[in-house]
């Protein structure tokens, strides 16, 4: 197949190694930013925050102890934000996570409590039932064709109600020591005494390798198929920031009590779905679909079979944020779970979510979240009151998707 | 209307365009698709604002300035779209004071008895007596919902009515009242300039007629000899023939040049490859309307073949219906491809038999404009990227790139947002999202709307280059001279039937207009 009139496509304008640094490094940062601004300009919006806090604060917020407690305080919103956006992203909405949180906890509740099972099984039993859940609000906006915000907001009502029904009123605790651990505990205590968490430093050094070698695998890859790649200097200059990065947490975390049980939940979490976006091809047609529902029907796209398996994954991670609450709470309680819908939406606009579907990312999912969640802490820990923290979250969710809006007309696209 | 030029981004649509009408004329304007008829109106109805069009609009002598279409209809110039423009929901009454309520004057708090007589002096005068004002739009047939339309029209003390195909969606009793209407608003000195690709209807109504084409005007002729309003139903009276009107509606110079083709010469050469048989789908709400009826037809291996057809024809219904029943309610049919039955109830089940829909509407059914071109491209061939249960991203990568050059797409890298690049490499996207899925069978949907003639070249040359390599490739298109230089063979379609097939050798412009003028009744 050779073209008509092929003029060569201009050689990528990958940055002579060595020569003319300034001026190529800066064009090859600045196009590497541009391509994502909402999510970076999160991400910097983020450090700002935790300095200004870190400041205000007198270096409380970034004691390692706090660390670890905004990492537990706000697991089971990161959980929700990241299934959030998911199902934001295929150009739907879920109100109905916060009663289902409350509802899987107090099943959960009720199977240790009253019924003595063991944990695990309670977990196990737990996640179906978020699976079931996800099921059914999946069946009604899929199949039948409902808008999900109808399914959800019932969804919202029902599964409040059946909390409510299955407690009785009551407050259901305590739970066994096991499943505590899932919101409360931290890796055990290993080897010699070197004053930090030693398996916390393990992981932290096998987290790092495998980061950078990772990066030199997919710059390997990409080389050999010719693809344009960041200059050298500065690919040396980003693998130098991942590790930095690593280190810094890896010493805060080691320095308290180690690695909280459930961050580790969420790293696998973040790791599987961010993977499950990119690089599978459900996760790619969910894309499509929020993109333009039309076209990707057209390119062979099984919406509804995708729009169903999103309502089920976002059933199960509130089920599992479910048991994180309850387990963080050590009690089983008919008001659990109270506007986290709410907080996961913005989480998920925050973190770079279109109203209308087809953009954002899990990782930007977490990073709205943890917007949220330091301003949270840290207005706390400087006192302010929750009245004054409602209005601040309130224009800071305003503010991020006001910039994202102004910055698209302004690049006009 | 004097010499009024309008552009759109890459596209001349008028070029220096004059259009008189008089008082209590009926006006004719005819033309292809896309000869600029419908652009001409919305400069006229101030759709397209004043400033963003060349030239000028003189209306009863004075020179206007329309800023959108409440500015127009002021003066009396009222626009009826093809689409009809109604709530369905409301009430006929409704829907005729709809931005127009009769309301008090200060608090504006609709008046309902007021509305309601108003409107039923206005249904009496457009035949439409015995409707209640109270009944829903949508519970009335879509021939009435025209003269709603009209009613509406009149409640704004209309002078010059512009119908655009307003007969197109009626059966032959609907669109005969609705054309006495018209005469009878001449009669009334409301003038009308009346949009129509039925050519009969054009001689039975109008006294002048002014042909458009490729964005000029081409002539104005006058109907009757002397311009009389005769009565209007004479053959034979020495008026204008319709044959006179298709000669100034094709005859064009030939702009565009066509690749030379080459002969797929494979053990399978000549096979037939598609096959659609007995194929009836009716409209996807109105049920009683057939928009492709009992349509068959045949496509080979390495050959093109083109359905020619106006407006409304059925073309695309025709492909879309096919391709995974993606149109329309289907009635009846069969779908062969190499000989077999195939079932292609859905998109995934089309694909799988090797057929490919090539959208006329890339921005609403071709592309996500807001990802990537790669990312477009792989769409629906990803599970052909699939390495052990992922995408493998870097020979996604490469594929993409492979495409970027072998089809000449201008952008900067295959991770451009598709929504920014220009509607001729949009195109070629599209077509690479579905030459990777590797098709043998292509049904292509106007691949060369709205794109700029090296672009066309282009996508003409990637077209012979897929027929060479013994894919069957169906042409839908609207440009004759398209179809003249690429097809093998051209369908001809009208009003949801098939009126005829030309072979390459015979065809000629126009031949293939009068097959697709030819008035099937329409008894849907």
């Amino acid at each position: 197949m050779s073209p008509v009139t092929t003029d060569k496509p201009d050689p990528a304008p990958a940055a002579p190694p060595g020569g003319g640094r300034g001026g190529a490094l800066a064009t090859a940062l600045l196009n590497a930013m541009r391509s994502n601004v909402r999510q970076y300009g999160m991400l910097v919006a983020l450090g700002l925050i935790v300095v200004l806090f870190q400041i205000w604060s007198d270096g409380t917020l970034l004691l390692p102890r706090n660390v670890s407690n905004i990492v537990q305080q706000n697991s089971y919103i990161l959980i929700l934000a990241m299934g959030m956006m998911i199902v934001i992203i295929a150009g739907h909405i879920d109100l109905s996570v916060g009663s289902l949180v409350a509802f899987v906890s107090a099943m959960a509740a009720v199977m240790m409590v009253d019924h003595d099972f063991p944990w695990p099984l309670a977990l196990a039993c737990s996640l179906l039932i978020g699976a079931a859940a996800g099921a059914w609000q999946g069946f009604w906006i899929a199949y039948v064709g409902i808008p999900s915000f109808i399914v959800t907001l019932a969804g919202m009502l029902v599964f409040r109600g059946l909390t409510q029904i299955v407690l009785e009123g009551r407050s259901l605790s305590p739970f066994p020591k096991g499943f505590q651990n899932i919101a409360q505990g931290f890796l055990p205590e290993t080897g010699p005494d070197t004053n930090y968490h030693n398996l916390t430093l393990l992981l932290g050094v096998c987290v790092g390798l495998f980061l950078l070698w990772q990066e030199w695998r997919d710059r390997r890859r990409q080389l050999s198929y010719e693809l344009d790649v960041l200059p050298y200097p500065l690919w040396v200059g980003k693998c130098a920031f991942i590790v930095a990065a690593v280190v810094v947490a890896t010493l805060m975390l080691a320095s308290y009590r180690g690695i909280p049980v459930v961050l580790l939940i969420m790293a696998g979490l973040l790791v599987l779905l961010g993977y499950v976006m990119r690089n599978v091809v459900v996760g790619r047609h969910v894309y499509a679909l929020g993109g333009n529902r039309a076209a990707a029907t057209l390119s062979g796209v099984k919406d509804k079979r995708v729009t169903f398996l999103v309502f089920v994954n976002m059933g199960v991670l509130s089920a599992l944020a479910g048991c994180v609450y309850a387990a963080r709470l050590n009690a089983g309680v008919p008001k659990a779970g109270e506007m986290f819908e709410l907080e996961a939406i913005a989480a998920a606009f925050i973190g770079g979510a279109s109203m209308s579907g087809g953009i954002g990312t899990v990782f930007g999912a977490v990073i709205g979240g943890l917007v949220l969640g330091v301003l949270n802490n840290g207005m706390s820990l400087v006192g302010l009151g929750t009245d004054y923290q409602q209005v601040i979250k309130g224009l800071v969710l305003l503010a991020a998707v006001g910039f994202d809006i102004w910055n698209k007309r302004r690049a006009g696209s | 209307m004097r010499s009024i030029t309008k552009t759109f981004p890459g596209v001349t649509a008028l070029a220096d365009v004059g259009l008189t009408v008089a008082p209590g004329e009926i006006h004719a304007v005819c033309g292809e698709n896309g000869a600029g008829k419908s652009t001409l109106m919305k400069v006229l109805s101030g759709v397209h604002p004043h400033g963003s069009y060349a030239g000028e609009i003189l209306f009863e002598g004075e020179p206007c300035a329309f800023r959108d279409i409440r500015a127009s209809e002021a003066r009396g110039i009222v626009i009826i779209h093809q689409e009809l423009a109604l709530v369905p929901y409301l009430s006929i009454a409704e829907n005729i004071f709809l931005g127009n309520e009769r309301a008090s004057r200060r608090l504006k708090v609709v008046s309902w008895n007021e509305t309601l007589r108003a409107a039923a002096a206005l249904l009496a005068r457009v035949g439409l007596g015995a409707e209640k004002p109270q009944t829903r739009v949508a519970d009335i047939g879509v021939g009435k919902q025209q003269l709603v339309e009209i009613a509406k029209a009149l409640s704004k003390e209309v002078k010059l009515l512009i119908l655009d195909e307003p007969t197109a969606a009626l059966n032959d009793e609907d669109s005969r009242k609705l054309l006495d209407l018209i005469r009878e608003f001449r009669d009334h000195g409301i003038a009308c300039i009346l949009i129509s690709h039925k050519l009969n209807e054009i001689r039975q109504v109008a006294d002048r007629v002014t042909i458009l084409r490729d964005g000029r005007t081409i002539e104005t002729l006058a109907v009757r000899p002397g311009g009389g309003t005769g009565d209007g139903d004479g053959d034979g009276d020495g008026g204008l023939s319709e044959d006179r009107i298709i000669r100034a509606m094709v005859g064009r110079d030939l702009d565009h040049r066509f690749p030379a083709r080459t002969a797929y010469r494979g053990p399978d050469a000549g096979t037939v490859a598609l096959a659609v048989e007995g194929w009836t789908v009716r409209h996807p709400i109105d049920h009683e309307r057939k928009v492709v009826d009992d349509v068959s037809i045949e496509v080979r291996r390495g050959e093109i073949v083109g359905i020619a057809g106006l407006m409304g024809a059925g073309r695309t219904e025709l492909a879309m219906s096919v391709f995974g029943r993606s149109y329309g309610r289907y009635e009846a049919g069969v779908v062969r491809v190499d000989g077999r039955e195939a079932d292609v109830r859905t998109v995934p089940d089309a694909v799988r038999h090797g057929i490919a829909y090539v959208t006329e509407d890339r921005k609403t059914y071709g592309l996500n404009l807001i990802d990537n071109v790669m990312r477009n491209i792989t769409l629906p061939s990803l599970p052909k990227l699939r390495r052990r249960g992922t995408v493998d991203a870097h020979e996604e990568r490469r594929v993409a790139e492979g495409y970027r050059t072998s089809l000449n797409i201008k952008t900067p890298t295959v991770l451009e947002t598709v929504g920014r690049l220009s509607g001729g490499n949009q195109q070629k996207v599209v077509l690479g999202k579905w030459i990777h899925a590797d098709p043998e069978v292509l049904l292509l949907d106007e691949p060369t709307r709205g794109i700029d003639v090296g672009a066309k070249y282009e996508v003409y040359t990637v077209i012979g280059r897929l027929a060479a390599r013994g894919k069957a490739v169906v042409l839908i298109s609207s440009e004759l001279p398209e179809l003249l230089g690429m097809c093998d063979r051209i369908y001809t379609m009208a009003a949801g039937r098939l009126t005829g097939e030309v072979p390459r050798a015979k065809a000629t412009q126009e031949v293939l207009m009068r097959h697709m003028t030819t008035h099937v009744r329409n008894d849907g």
